[in-house]
């Protein structure tokens, strides 16, 4: 294929390409993304590629890896079109019964249908599926169509249509007038209008512009830009180019976590065919307009996700956040007015130019417009990927489409906003979800993380497990954070140890104040959140620890003990099998008992007590009871029979 | 250059455009507290010791004065309740590291800070740049730097550099707020050696 | 590593200062640690001083100035899996290996890290070794994946 030189020749070629592919053809789509590989999908799309060979189909069936349907939990999963049958949990074992019933035959195979945890009920297209029904997928709905490998799949779905009509029709201020007008708020942290930030940079006198996608996605618990980037990258570059264009760059750059290695692989490839086709490098379909991308690799560093430490990274020095009395978008990188967005803000921006601004404000609240993809994950049933119009409030993200707590659990908090984000308790969940909504419950939007927490998660835990997070990635630069930081996480480690004092909570407040008003960047501004959060809501929680030793949620460790109750061990042997430290004292029909001064706490025993003696039980705060006398230790009766 | 005129605590002052607040205010003779701050030295904004309250069109915002660049008619106020309590606990915080510095226990007495307060820390630097930078920006000699981040940064010479400049220069030590210095490149000679 | 190979990556990316850490990358991904004369090559190429080298070094955790053991071993501590009981499994890692995290064994076996977030949330607690993601692990599992590498 030659350079496409005009935007008419863009849309010629890709009717050609729509021409050569019959829509009745089957497709098998596997989903490759980084969850489904790791629960076998490179085994399976092997597997179809050679049982397709075998049987002489290759001409009509075509089988393609493509990005993450965000459905991790019941990966691999399986897509078979133009019918949508989705079978979940694929093993290459069943690739031979679905090629010879349902590609040969049209037969659905039950068994590998989703079966809704709830109802039991059967879903056989995807769209059937509960997890799916009350989404809105804007930006994610290519990514299982697309193999992220080729740029005709993107072309076919109308990709590079919105940078057709840009230069074909369009000046660059009618680019920027949409997205002002579309009132899109960055995606990746702050949700600054991104039209703002735009004018200003087109505005700056300076003739060298740069455009950057944040694709440094750190947030622990995080992985919708991953999905993006590796399932349908050349969306973020098209809207790149977008950029661009409309505020009068010539280079951009990508600058994507090293952790993600598949994500800079589509990339780089996506670069190199868009080129290959004339949409980047000079005079983009004869419009005049150069464009040229680079991208650039993290190195390992939570805080480069800072617009200004990723600026300072991207020009080959250290993460240091410089402060932003002027903003980057005026001098940004190597001193020049500089964009930075968000992956997913950056995918939103084709969508936006091809129906308008006006078309993205129809969706969602009065200040958050348009889709948001999170990330649900935690003690939730489904977990994955999850795209809905904001607006939509917790309750039904966790519920409706998380399909609740597993194991029969009580919901205990919501953690949103990434690790300086916040706990939204159970009496909060109508919320509806939206940058203001959140900031003003105490927590942010963040990037998109969303942590399901039960009623076995400690809160104090979870605020030191977020800020022992900060102290490692804070970059160090300034006392507030860096010795902030340090304090809190010593304290706060304190009390989950059993040795916090009367007053430790006071102290935190007091560094919280300093370390919010005084850091420099807005990892540190934002860093005690998850300690102010917590204590809001959860100050009970603090108080037990501190005041009575106790854990409420019976999750820190040096805060409770093992304990087998005499009432329901039946002898089976298994806690004296597995306890790694030899502490369990027990034999046939003989009651099992813990000796206090051997136990670890490493909870084994906890976990390999059958579920239907749920013998071994935590106990924090009060005293272990005695063991029993050696006379009394003997059961009687046969323990039940086992089932067969 | 055009000059910017404006006013902390309620002194009128003037300056140039791109100075910084806190050069603007040591020229008008108002003091405000720094530790990393050098006049040789490129501003670096680490201690937020400096923190002052900008008033700008009826709003109130706390800034750093060695980085901000001054700006026409805001009201500056060098100290307030909050700004003393911010400098408190930061002085509080350093002296977990610091203890006995003379600088600090002289900060610590105007700001009502406790030397004990924190858990105390092994390190003895505050991280303030000054030998860092004077090295590179001044003597352009690059013998010492930062390695890691977070809670576990530190100053580490380079021993190449070090066993061949630092021993005749050494202006260094003077610049370090809590003596630090001056140990820690004894060790670094010993290990060279 | 040869002095050759470095001075290949280094003119791949142009020799530019500003290519420093791209450079780094490379020779870490080549070589799986960054020895002293490949820093001291790409200082004097780039001309980038020493002190700055070491502070990039030690502040992005990508590199490693020591050798790595024949087997990374990752332990997702990311907040998705750390609610689902990703210490214990860090725990039964170290125990196993007999190292803490950030360590390498002596005879160059194991390197234990910790990583935040591999992107596999849904497979929670998950640990990877050498590149192969473990998912659903408990303690009990992790002890017994681990003995399966030599
Ligand atoms: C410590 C820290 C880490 C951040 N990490 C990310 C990140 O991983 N990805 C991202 O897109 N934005 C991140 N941000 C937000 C960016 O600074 C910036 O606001 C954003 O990339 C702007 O793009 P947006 O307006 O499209 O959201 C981070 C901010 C801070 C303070
Ligand atoms: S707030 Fe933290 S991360 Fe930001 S500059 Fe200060 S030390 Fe660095
Ligand atoms: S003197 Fe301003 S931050 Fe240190």
């Amino acid at each position: 294929m030659a350079r496409l030189n005009t935007p008419e020749e863009l849309s010629d070629f890709r009717q050609e390409i729509l021409s050569k592919r019959d829509p009745d053809n089957p497709c098998i789509s596997v989903c490759a993304g980084a969850g489904c590989v790791a629960s076998g999908a490179d085994e399976v799309i092997k597997a179809f590629k050679e049982e397709i060979e075998k049987q002489d189909l290759t001409a009509k069936v075509d089988t393609k890896g493509t990005g993450c349907p965000g459905f991790c939990e019941q990966g691999p999963i399986v897509v078979i079109y133009p019918e949508e049958i989705c079978y979940v949990q694929v093993k290459a074992e069943d690739v031979e019964q679905i090629v010879a019933e349902t590609i040969k035959e049209n037969k659905v195979i039950d068994r590998l249908l989703f079966a809704d945890p709830i109802t039991g009920e059967k879903a056989v297209k995807e769209s059937d599926i509960t997890f799916y029904k009350s989404q809105e997928r804007t930006v994610l709905c290519n990514n299982i169509k697309i193999d992220s490998k080729s740029i005709d799949d993107y072309l076919a779905l109308e990709g590079y249509s919105a940078l057709g009509k840009a230069l074909g029709e369009m000046t660059g201020a009618e680019v920027l007038e949409e997205v002002k007008k579309s009132n899109i708020r960055g995606r990746g942290g702050a949700g600054f209008p991104a039209g703002r930030k735009w004018e200003g940079t087109r505005n700056a006198k300076d003739p060298v512009k740069y455009v950057i996608v944040n694709a440094d996605e750190g947030d622990p618990g995080a992985f919708m830009d991953r999905a993006l980037l590796e399932g349908n990258p050349h969306s973020i570059l098209e809207g790149l180019i977008l950029g661009g264009y409309a505020i009068g760059a010539s280079e951009g750059y990508f600058y994507v976590r090293q952790e993600y290695p598949l994500a800079v692989d589509n990339i780089n490839l996506a670069i190199e065919q868009a080129e290959h086709y004339g949409l980047l490098g000079e005079n983009i379909l004869g419009s005049g307009f150069n464009f040229k991308v680079i991208v650039h690799q993290g190195a390992g560093a939570f805080v480069c996700g800072e617009s200004t430490a990723l600026m300072a990274s991207l020009e080959g020095r250290v993460g240091e956040p410089r402060p932003k009395y002027i903003r980057s978008n005026i001098k940004g990188l190597w001193q020049k007015p500089s964009v930075l967005n968000n992956v997913e803000t950056w995918a939103n921006i084709p969508l936006i130019v091809n129906n308008g601004g006006e078309w993205f404000t129809k969706v969602g609240t009065e200040t958050s417009k348009g889709t948001k993809i999170f990330s649900l994950v935690g003690k939730i049933n489904n977990t994955g990927l999850v795209e809905v119009p904001m607006g939509m409030t917790l309750h039904d993200i966790i519920y409706k489409i998380g399909g609740g707590i597993p194991g029969g659990k009580k919901f205990k908090a919501v953690q949103t906003g990434g690790p300086s984000g916040g706990c939204i308790p159970e009496g909060q969940l109508d919320l509806q979800v939206g940058f203001d909504e959140l900031t003003k419950a105490g927590s942010m939007m963040g990037s998109g993380g969303m942590i399901v927490l039960d009623e076995d998660t400690c809160m104090v835990d979870v605020a030191r497990y977020f800020i022992n997070f900060l102290t490692e990635e804070s970059c160090g630069k300034c006392v507030p954070c860096r010795e902030g930081l340090r304090q809190m996480h010593r304290i706060l480690t304190n009390i989950t140890k059993g040795r916090g004092r009367e007053g430790d909570i006071e102290l935190l407040e007091d560094i919280s104040e300093t370390t919010v008003e005084a850091s420099l960047c807005a990892l540190g501004k934002s860093a005690p959140n998850p300690f102010l959060s917590t204590l809001r809501y959860f100050r009970d929680e603090y108080e037990a620890h501190i005041k009575e030793k106790r854990c409420p949620a019976l999750a820190c460790k040096e805060l409770i003990v093992f304990h087998i109750d005499p009432a329901k061990c039946q002898a089976c042997g298994m806690c004296l099998k597995k306890c790694p430290a030899d502490a369990i004292d027990g034999g046939k029909k003989k009651i099992h008992i813990i000796d206090q001064d051997k136990c670890t706490n490493c909870g084994t025993c906890f976990e390999v007590c059958p579920d239907k003696f749920g013998a071994v039980t935590k106990i924090s705060g009060e005293p272990v009871p005695d063991p029993l006398p050696e006379e009394k230790r003997m059961i009687a009766k046969k323990s039940p029979k086992k089932k067969k | 250059m055009s000059e910017i005129k404006f006013e902390i605590d309620g002194i009128k002052v003037k300056a140039k455009k791109g100075e910084t607040l806190l050069d603007a205010a040591q020229d008008a003779g108002i003091f405000i507290p720094t530790l990393c701050h050098h006049e040789k030295l490129e501003p670096f904004g680490g201690c937020r010791l400096c923190i002052v309250e900008v008033e700008v069109k009826g709003w109130t915002k706390l800034v750093v004065s060695c980085v901000y660049p001054v700006e026409k008619d805001i009201i500056v106020r060098t100290r307030s309740e909050k700004i003393d309590r911010i400098r408190k606990t930061i002085i509080e915080l350093l002296m977990a590291h610091a203890p006995d510095a003379p600088e600090l226990k002289k900060l610590a007495k105007e700001y009502g800070a406790s030397r004990d307060r924190y858990e105390k820390d092994p390190s003895f630097c505050i991280h303030c740049g000054l030998c860092v930078r004077y090295c590179a920006e001044v003597k352009k000699a690059n013998a010492i730097g930062f390695v890691d981040r977070g809670i576990n940064k530190e100053i580490c010479f380079v021993p190449e550099i070090a066993s061949q400049m630092c021993n005749d220069c050494k202006e260094c030590f003077p610049l370090c707020p809590t003596s630090y210095l001056q140990a820690a490149f004894v060790l670094t000679e010993s290990l060279i050696a | 590593m040869e002095i050759d190979k470095v001075d290949k990556i280094i003119d791949k990316h142009g020799g530019d200062a500003s290519s420093l850490l791209q450079i780094m990358l490379d020779v870490q991904s080549e070589n799986n640690w960054l020895p002293k004369q490949a820093l001291d090559r790409i200082g004097e190429k780039l001309e980038v001083p020493m002190n700055r080298i070491q502070h990039i070094a030690t502040f992005y955790k990508a590199f490693s100035l020591v050798p790595k053991g024949r087997h990374n071993v990752h332990v997702c501590v990311g907040t998705a899996c750390h609610v689902r009981g990703a210490t214990r499994i860090l725990d039964s890692v170290e125990e196993s290996t007999g190292i803490k995290s950030g360590e390498t064994d002596l005879d160059l076996k194991f390197s234990v890290e910790t990583v935040n977030c591999l992107g596999c949330c849904a497979l929670g607690p998950v640990v990877e070794v050498n590149g192969k993601v473990h998912g659903k692990m408990t303690p009990v599992k992790t002890s017994e994946a681990l003995k399966l590498y030599e």
